[in-house]
């Protein structure tokens, strides 16, 4: 295989107009080089700022496979350090969340940082005397990621110097966010529940185009969603519907249900489905929650809010959200072969718990390692990972409602069984991709 | 897999009391249903509206406010059941198969009045897919009531010894 980094041309060369080559997924030295330049070039989710509600509360994460930690600081501003210490490279923070206090301590030689990451001390300082210690990187702390912007509570980074500024990075697909944060009567979202950690075996990008695959459903997941239709069936007449199935039932909609919901797509890789409508619009309607959102926002307003019902939203390279059920997940590239999906579950603040407790569900039944919907998605992607290794065909297809006018055209709204979303992503990767 | 014949009268308490022998039995039944995929008959191991949790974190209270990786009803159980006899069931083919070890079961409680009898059970849990096996290690509760002279479980709850850890598919039961 070739030499990706030494040759731009067969870098480039590994996207077509409509498919693909095989070394995208399983290629270590392609990997590297997304972790390098994809990962740092673009606008990557961090996490919420309800994880650090309070100064020196911190969270341990990684942009690609950079370890970092997101901490408010001694001022109140959420930043985003390098999870290193300066001396030797120990990771400094290591649970998942907890409270620094005023300093972040390396737990091997004890060198302080205060919460922006700047330097504080260092155990037995004179050592150190007239050795030019101050003008080393050591000496500057944990290095901040530069980067970091807060939108409406979710933090996103940008590890270079270069590429696109947030706003133009992102674009309208922040309206997604937006109506998910709006469904708040107060406008706020908290993350609620522990996060669901799902291994998966495969290359991180398969989760993603299948987040605007909706041609699958109906096919792979037959044996969950179609089971818990069947089944509902037999239940006597006048049982009130399940939960579960309001959940699932969907899943099994036909083909025209798919064409009509729509797909979305947007500049720098980002898109949704469910434009019209989605599996996510016919869910019963909450008690009292309507109410609540009309004395927030009026009526018309309200209205205008739950009736956005988008089903997944590709914030590029490895985020998505789904507002009207008020789940995130990301797709954390850890090798190659090797993706930790992360779905995290938040609160609606101010809305009844029962939105809360169909969220957590949702996720549940869906996104987890015990979920029967996962297990078919899953056994698809590793099924892939193995069989890509065929040297019979090196092209992996996206071709469905291709039409060679949509290069020139980075908007749309169409056919909602378009693979256009797909190919949005991988030009976007290509872009991304080339050397600086 | 070991002789999958039925084993008459276990579960089964007639006209005797409950103690700790029909107790632990019933643990270790339940088990065995589960080892030999015997799932219909485990299904009817739990009463109509019985439960099978597992939670996301140690020490969990709440399985409706907070996210847990089972909290399954009679019905949810059931969709899993049918699904994993099911020709399209993609993940399962090949199937996985299972194998428990449990450590003697302690009776935690004994209610008579009420109806209620709780066992403590540790165990080591194989689940093993192609040329994957993984182990799991936890601690499980059942809460058992006996009706028409039987015991049966009101509320499972499985308590692994890293429920946050990453897994992957974890497709039978524990």
């Amino acid at each position: 295989m070739p030499d990706y980094r030494g040759n731009p041309e067969a870098l480039s060369g590994l996207v077509r107009d409509s498919e693909v080559h095989r070394d995208v997924y399983t290629d270590p030295g392609v990997f590297t080089l997304e972790m390098e330049r994809l990962f740092a070039n673009t606008w990557v989710y961090v996490g919420h700022a309800s994880q650090v509600a309070n100064l020196g509360d911190y969270y341990t994460t990684t942009i690609g496979t950079q370890p970092v930690v997101m901490v408010r600081d001694n001022t109140g501003t959420v930043r985003v350090l390098h999870n290193r210490c300066p001396h030797k490279g120990t990771k400094v923070a290591s649970e998942l969340c907890g409270n620094t206090g005023r300093l972040f301590r390396c737990p091997y030689h004890g060198w302080a940082f205060r919460t922006d990451g700047t330097l504080h001390s260092i155990p037995l300082k004179e050592g150190y005397t007239a050795t030019g210690i101050e003008n080393t990187e050591a000496a500057q702390g944990m290095a901040p990621v530069r980067h970091v912007r807060e939108y409406r509570q979710f933090v996103f980074a940008k590890l270079n110097d270069g590429g696109l500024d947030f706003e133009s990075y992102f674009g309208d697909s922040l309206s997604s966010l937006d109506n998910m944060v709006d469904r708040s009567p107060a406008g706020r979202l908290e993350i609620a529940g522990a996060v669901l950690r799902y291994m998966h075996q495969c290359n991180w990008k398969m989760l993603v185009e299948n987040l605007t695959d909706t041609c699958h459903p109906m096919i792979a997941h037959e044996s969950s969603a179609g089971t818990a239709t069947r089944l509902w069936k037999q239940q006597p007449e006048g049982t009130p519907k399940h939960p579960a199935v309001e959940i699932y039932a969907p899943f099994m909609s036909p083909y025209s249900f798919y064409e009509s919901m729509g797909i979305r797509v947007w500049p720098n890789g980002h898109g949704h489905t469910g434009v019209a409508g989605s599996i996510h619009s016919n869910y019963s309607a909450v008690p009292g929650y309507f109410e609540m959102m009309a004395a927030a926002y009026g009526e018309e307003r309200a209205k205008t809010i739950l009736d956005t019902n988008r089903h997944n939203t590709v914030y590029f390279p490895n985020m998505t959200l789904k507002g009207p059920i008020q789940t995130l997940r990301v797709f954390k590239p850890i090798a190659a072969n090797k993706t930790l999906v992360e779905s995290w579950t938040f609160r609606l603040v101010g809305a009844p718990d029962q939105l809360l407790e169909r969220t957590l569900m949702y996720s549940r039944l869906v996104n987890a390692p015990t979920s029967v919907v996962g297990h078919d998605d899953l056994e698809m992607y590793e099924r892939a990972q193995e069989s890509l290794h065929s040297d019979a065909n090196q092209w992996v297809n996206m071709q469905r409602l291709y039409d060679p006018a949509e290069r020139s055209q980075e908007t749309a709204v169409t056919n909602g069984t378009t693979e256009w979303q797909m190919r949005n992503q991988f030009r976007a990767w290509a872009k991304f991709m080339a050397p600086a | 897999m070991a002789d999958a014949k039925p084993v008459p009268g276990l579960g089964e308490v007639h006209g005797a009391r409950v103690n700790e022998t029909a107790l632990v039995a019933f643990v270790v039944h339940e088990a065995r249903l589960i080892d030999e995929q015997r799932f219909e008959e485990w299904l009817d191991l739990f009463t109509d509206d019985g439960r099978y949790w597992m939670p996301l974190q140690m020490g969990q209270t709440d399985p409706v406010l907070q996210q847990s990786l089972f909290y399954d009803d009679k019905l949810l159980l059931r969709i899993r059941v049918e699904r994993l006899l099911g020709a399209r069931t993609f993940s399962q083919k090949p199937k996985s198969r299972c194998h428990h070890v449990l450590q003697t079961p302690v009776v935690d409680e004994t209610d008579e009045a009420a109806n209620r009898y709780v066992t403590y059970t540790p165990f080591h849990y194989i689940e093993s897919r192609l040329d994957e096996q993984t182990l799991y290690a936890g601690w499980s509760r059942h809460y058992l009531t006996m009706v028409d002279g039987a015991l049966r479980i009101t509320l499972k709850r499985v308590d692994l010894v890293n429920p946050d850890s990453a897994f992957g598919n974890i497709q039978l039961f524990m």
